[in-house]
C-alpha cells in the first residue's frame, strides 16, 4: 500500500495530474422527482413514501415539471445547451435501498452538454469544460450502523428514494485540487444563487466523486484513472485529491501500474481505499425508461426558464466593482452567499458612502467572524448595522478607535451594531475649546513637524491629527478635529 | 375428450341495468347467483386465484340502495365482473400469478379498476393469469393451470387465461385481462369470447404490475361485443398516474357500432395466412371474410411485409423491460423471501430462484442478456429499429384500409401440457397477435365459428391508433353474421 511520505517535490513535479468531477446535487423542489411525496429533508424514516417511490408493483413514474425547471435553470446557469427532447435512461442494479431494481437517470440523451464555468487559478481565469447536466432520482439510504442489532442487520430509509437530482459532469480538465476546489466553490456559488439547491454537503444535497490519473508531463495520452467516492465535505476534497495524485505517482514510480478502480476515501484516515473489484463489475444495463414519455423543453419553454435566471456571482461581483468602487476581493467577501450579497446591497444603497460599507466589512467585520469561527450568517452584527456604523463613521461622529471598540463590544455580547452604540453612547469631545487646548500641547510639543508643515508639507497635518486623537484617548469628534488642527497650523 | 357448453345464458350489461332499475332483480342477489356459479363450476375451471364476498356484496347493497331510492344508476351498476390478478385492488391479494407474491396485498387500486367500480361493478375475485403475464397459455401459474370451459383438457389461451374462462363460464359479465404479445385476444379466441386490445396509451397501467412497460395493455373481456363497448368506454381516458396515457377524448364506443361494414375497406395480410395456419382456422376466417363482403365491406388483399421478424422482435423487447420490471422482487421490501441466507447477495438469489416459476426466469435471462453490455447495439436497439419498421408497415397499410382482418391465434385452443415442454413453439402461437403490441395499435378477437370439434375460433380486427370505434363496429357486424 501507498505510503505518501517518501515522494519529493522534484518526483511530484514530474507528473501532471488530470482530474474530472461528477456532482450530484438534489433539487429543492416539494415534492420528489415521480411522486406527489414530500422532499424535505430530516422527517422520521420511512414516512415521506407512496407506492411510487416505494417501487410497489404497478406504480408508474410522473415526473415532476418543477424538478425539470430546476434542472434546466441549472444547465442554463453553467453555459449548457438544453436539448429539446431528452430521454430518461433506467439503470439497473440491485441494492436494499434502491426499491425497483433500478434508478431512473439519463444515459445517452441527457438534459444538458457542452457547458462551462470559470475558476481563479495562479495563472488567471481558467475555463472547464461541463460535459454534461443530467436528471435522475436518488436512491433511499442503507443504515449500517446505531441500532442494537446493527452487526446483524441493516435498515433502510426509503424518504430520499426518488428525491430528484441532477449529475454535473466536468470534463477532464482539471490539473489541480486546488482547481478542483475552486471548481466546486463556483458551482456550488452558482447553484445556490439559482436556488434550485441548498448544496448541504453534510446533508448528502451534494455529493461529489472525482475521476483521478495522472501523466508525465508533456505526455498527452492521459493515464488510468480512479474513480474517488465518499468525499462528503468541501474540508477534505483537496486533501483526498492530494492523497490519490501521490498514490498514483508512487505507484508509478516503484515501477507498477495504476488500475482501474473506484475508491472510498476515509476522512478519518486522510486515504483512499480501493472498494472490492467485485462491488464495481457493474453493468447498468442502460435503456430507455418505457414508463416515460420523451422529457421536451421546447425553444419557449427554455426562454420562460430562461427569465427566471438571478444575476449570476461573477457578473455580480463585477457590477459591484464599478458600483460601490469596491475591490474585487471585497466583491469575493460581500457575494460569498446570495443573500448576504442582497443585504450587503440594501444596507449600501441606503448607507452614505458604500465604498465605507465595504471597508467596515473587509476590516472589521471578517476578521472578527474567522477568529470567532463563525459564518457570515452568523454575524451578531447585520448589514443594516454595519451602514450604521459607515454613516457614524461617515460623519465623523465615530473614531475608528471608537469603532474598533464597538464591534468588539458587539461579538463579545452577540448584540447588533445599533445596540451597542446606543447603549455606550461614546463619549466625544465635541467641544472646540477642549480640542483646541489639546492642539495647542501637540503643536507645542512638535516644533519640527510644525516647521515642516508650514514649509509646504500639508500631510504633515495627519500627524498631529493622530497625535490629538491619541491625546484625547480617541474621544475628539474627528471631523472637528481635522477642521481644528488644519486651522491652528495655517494661523 | 369432452365438450361442454356453458350451462347459463351470461346476461348482458343492459339486462342487469335495467333488471335492477326495474326493480325484477337486484344487484345482490345477481352477485350471489354468480358467485354459485363461480362455487360449482371453477373448481374444474380454476379461473379465480380468490374470491372477495364481503367487499362485493357490500358493493352491491350500494346500487340496491340506489335503485330504492330511484336514483339514476351508473352504466355498469351490479355488473359482476373479475379481475386478472396482475391489476391491485386495495386490500386484496396482488399475486400476478407468482409463488414471489405469495400474501402481497395491495395498499392501492388500479386505476381501471377504480373506473370499473366508480361505474357500479361488482368485482367478484381475482383472476388466474400466467405468472408475471407470460405465457400463452395459463400454464405458468403458479397457483394452478386455468381449463378452458369449452373443453377442460385444453387451455384457455394466456397470459389473460382466468379472464377470459371466467366469462366464457358465466362466472363473470365482464372481465379485466391485459395483453402484451397476445395475452387478451389469444385467450379470447380460444374460449369463444371477444377480447379488446385498446391502442396504447388508452387505458392507464396504473396498478398494473408490469410485464413489460411498453407493451403492457388492460382491456376487457365480455361475451358480446356491445358489452366490450361499453367497459372499453368506463375504462378508458386520462390517468394523471400514467405518464404514458393518452390525453385524447374518449369517444361513445357504443354509437357507431351498428353502422354496418357497408364501404369500409377492410385489408386482408398475405403473410397472416401463410404456412402454420390451421386449416380449420383458415376456413372460419374466410368464411367470415366472405360474410363481411356480402355485407358490403370492400375486402383488399394488402401486404404488412416485416411480420416475418414481429416474434424475435417481440421476444427481445418484452423480455428486456421485464428484466428490469422484475427486479423489484427482491425479497427485500414485501413478497417471497427466502429463510436460509446468509448474505444479501445470497439473499437475493434464492429469494428470486424460490419465488419464480421457468418461465420468468428464462426470460429474464434472455433480457438481461439483450441490455448486456456489448449485446445492447445487436439485441434490444436493433429490436427497437424493427419495432419501427413493423408500425410503419401498419401506417403505410391504414392509409388504405380502415381495419384489418387477420386470424388471431394459428389454432384452437392446444391441450394441456401439449406444448409445455417446447417454449419455441409456445411462443410461435403468439405470430399474429404481437404485431399490433409491437405496432401500439388497437385490436380485438371476435368469435367467428367453431371447429370440428366444437373448439372456438377468433378473428382478429386491427385499428388504427385510437380507433377502437371502427374495430368494434366491424366486430359488432362479425357477430350478427356468425
Ligand atoms: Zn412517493
Amino acid at each position: 500500500m501507498a505510503t505518501t511520505a517518501s515522494l519529493s517535490p522534484e518526483v511530484l513535479a514530474k507528473y501532471e495530474p488530470v482530474i474530472g468531477l461528477e456532482v450530484h446535487v438534489q433539487l429543492l423542489t416539494n415534492t420528489k422527482a415521480f411522486c406527489g411525496c414530500s422532499n424535505q429533508f430530516g422527517a422520521p424514516p420511512n414516512t415521506h413514501v407512496c407506492p411510487v417511490c416505494l417501487g410497489l408493483p404497478g406504480a408508474l413514474p410522473v415526473l415532476n415539471e418543477r424538478a425539470v425547471e430546476f434542472a434546466t435553470l441549472a444547465a442554463l446557469a453553467i453555459n449548457c445547451e438544453v436539448r429539446e427532447r431528452s430521454i430518461f435512461a433506467r439503470k439497473n442494479y440491485f441494492y436494499p435501498d434502491l426499491p425497483k431494481g433500478y434508478q431512473i437517470s439519463q444515459f445517452d440523451k441527457p438534459l444538458a452538454k457542452n457547458g462551462w464555468i470559470e475558476v481563479p487559478t495562479p495563472e488567471g481565469t481558467k475555463r472547464i469544460g461541463i460535459t454534461r447536466l443530467h436528471m435522475e432520482e436518488d436512491a433511499g439510504k442503507s443504515i449500517h450502523d446505531g441500532f442494537a442489532d446493527s452487526a446483524t442487520r441493516t435498515y433502510v430509509d426509503l424518504n430520499r428514494c426518488g428525491t430528484p437530482l441532477i449529475e454535473i459532469v466536468s470534463e477532464p480538465d482539471i490539473r489541480t485540487p486546488e482547481e478542483a476546489y475552486e471548481y466546486l466553490t463556483r458551482l456550488k456559488e452558482i447553484l445556490l444563487y439559482t436556488a434550485v439547491s441548498d448544496c448541504n454537503m453534510e446533508e448528502g444535497s451534494l455529493r461529489c466523486d472525482a475521476n483521478v490519473s495522472v501523466r508525465p508531463r508533456g505526455q498527452e495520452k492521459f493515464g488510468t484513472k480512479a474513480e474517488v467516492k465518499n468525499v462528503n465535505s468541501f474540508r477534505f476534497i483537496r486533501s483526498a485529491l492530494e492523497y490519490e495524485i501521490e498514490r498514483q505517482i508512487e505507484v508509478i514510480e516503484s515501477g507498477g501500474r495504476v488500475i482501474q478502480e473506484t475508491r472510498l476515501w476515509n476522512a478519518h484516515e486522510g486515504r483512499t481505499y480501493s472498494m472490492r473489484s467485485k462491488e464495481q463489475a457493474h453493468d447498468y444495463r442502460y435503456f430507455p425508461e418505457p414508463d416515460l414519455p420523451p422529457l421536451i423543453v421546447t425553444a419557449e419553454r427554455r426562454a420562460e426558464i430562461a427569465k427566471q435566471m438571478p444575476e449570476l456571482p461573477e457578473a455580480r461581483r463585477a457590477r459591484m466593482v464599478a458600483e460601490y468602487e469596491i475591490s474585487e476581493q471585497d466583491a469575493q467577501t460581500l457575494t460569498a452567499t446570495q443573500a448576504f450579497a442582497d443585504q450587503f446591497e440594501a444596507a449600501a444603497k441606503a448607507a452614505k458612502s458604500p465604498k465605507r460599507v465595504a471597508n467596515l466589512v473587509q476590516s472589521e467585520l471578517t476578521s472578527r467572524l474567522k477568529l470567532k469561527g463563525l459564518e457570515l450568517e452568523e454575524s451578531p452584527i447585520t448589514m443594516k448595522g454595519i451602514a450604521f456604523a459607515a454613516d457614524l463613521a461617515e460623519e465623523g461622529k465615530l473614531s475608528s478607535k471608537q469603532l474598533k471598540q464597538l464591534f468588539d463590544a458587539a461579538f463579545e455580547n452577540g448584540e447588533d451594531f445599533a445596540i451597542v452604540y446606543e447603549r455606550e453612547k461614546p463619549q466625544q469631545i465635541t467641544d472646540p475649546a477642549a480640542i483646541e487646548k489639546m492642539i495647542d500641547e501637540i503643536i507645542a510639543a512638535n516644533p519640527k513637524q510644525v516647521e515642516q508643515y508650514r514649509g509646504g508639507k500639508k500631510t504633515v497635518a495627519a500627524f498631529f491629527v493622530g497625535q490629538v486623537m491619541k491625546l484625547s484617548k480617541g474621544q475628539a469628534n474627528p471631523a472637528l478635529l481635522n477642521e481644528l488642527v488644519t486651522k491652528k497650523l495655517d494661523s | 375428450m369432452t365438450v361442454e357448453t356453458t350451462e347459463i345464458k351470461p346476461l348482458s350489461i343492459d339486462d342487469i341495468r335495467a333488471s335492477i332499475e326495474s326493480g325484477t332483480s337486484r344487484a345482490t342477489a345477481i352477485a350471489e347467483s354468480y358467485f354459485e356459479q363461480i362455487q360449482s363450476r371453477d373448481p374444474q375451471i380454476h379461473s379465480y386465484l380468490s374470491v372477495n364476498r364481503e367487499r362485493a356484496f357490500e358493493r352491491a347493497a350500494r346500487i340496491d340502495d340506489l335503485a330504492a331510492k330511484g336514483e339514476p344508476l351508473p352504466v355498469l351498476a351490479g355488473v359482476p365482473v373479475g379481475i386478472k390478478d396482475v391489476l391491485t385492488i386495495e386490500g386484496l391479494q396482488a399475486t400476478a400469478g407468482s409463488r414471489i407474491l405469495e400474501g402481497y396485498r395491495a395498499p392501492y387500486t388500479a386505476t381501471s379498476v377504480q373506473k370499473l367500480e366508480a361505474a357500479g361493478a361488482i368485482t367478484l375475485g381475482k383472476l388466474n393469469c400466467d405468472e408475471f403475464a407470460m405465457g400463452s397459455s395459463n400454464e405458468n401459474s403458479a397457483y394452478g393451470a386455468v381449463h378452458n370451459p369449452h373443453a377442460l383438457d385444453r387451455v384457455p389461451g394466456g397470459s389473460s387465461g382466468g379472464s377470459a374462462a371466467a366469462v366464457a363460464g358465466g362466472m363473470a359479465v365482464a372481465t379485466l385481462g391485459t395483453d402484451t404479445g397476445g395475452s387478451i385476444r389469444q385467450p379470447a379466441s380460444f374460449c369463444g369470447v371477444v377480447g379488446i386490445l385498446p391502442t396504447y396509451g388508452r387505458v392507464s397501467r396504473y396498478g398494473l404490475i408490469a410485464f413489460a412497460s411498453s407493451l403492457d395493455r388492460v382491456g376487457p373481456f365480455t361475451a358480446n361485443v356491445k358489452d366490450a363497448a361499453t367497459v372499453l368506454g368506463v375504462i378508458a381516458g386520462h390517468d394523471p398516474m400514467d405518464a404514458t396515457s393518452s390525453p385524447l377524448p374518449v369517444p361513445d364506443y357504443t354509437a357507431d357500432l351498428d353502422k354496418g361494414v357497408s364501404g369500409l375497406r377492410l385489408g386482408v395480410p398475405a403473410e397472416y395466412f401463410a404456412e402454420g395456419l390451421d386449416a380449420e382456422v383458415r376456413a372460419a376466417i374466410e368464411r367470415s371474410i366472405d360474410q363481411l363482403r356480402a355485407a358490403g365491406a370492400i375486402i383488399k388483399p394488402i401486404s404488412l411485409p416485416h411480420t416475418r421478424y414481429a416474434v424475435p422482435t417481440y421476444y427481445l423487447i418484452a423480455t428486456a423491460e421485464a428484466s428490469a420490471n422484475l427486479a423489484r422482487f427482491d425479497g427485500v421490501r414485501y413478497g417471497f423471501r427466502a429463510k436460509d441466507a446468509n448474505t444479501l447477495s445470497a439473499m437475493y438469489r434464492k429469494s428470486r430462484d424460490l419465488g419464480f416459476g421457468a418461465e420468468v426466469k428464462r426470460r429474464i435471462m434472455l433480457g438481461t442478456y439483450a441490455l448486456s453490455a456489448g449485446y445492447y447495439d445487436a439485441y434490444y436497439k436493433k429490436a427497437q429499429q424493427v419495432r419501427r419498421l413493423l408500425t410503419d408497415d401498419f401506417l403505410k397499410a391504414f392509409a388504405e384500409v380502415d381495419a384489418i382482418l387477420t386470424p388471431t391465434a394459428p389454432t384452437p385452443a392446444f391441450k394441456l401440457g401439449e406444448k409445455s415442454d417446447d417454449p419455441l413453439s409456445m411462443y410461435l402461437a403468439d405470430i399474429y397477435t404481437v404485431t399490433a403490441s409491437l405496432a401500439g395499435i388497437c385490436g380485438l378477437s371476435v368469435p367467428c365459428g367453431q371447429s370440428a370439434e366444437g373448439l372456438p375460433i377468433g378473428l382478429q380486427v386491427l385499428g388504427k391508433h385510437f380507433d377502437e370505434a371502427m374495430i368494434l363496429r366491424v366486430a359488432q357486424a362479425v357477430e350478427r353474421l356468425n
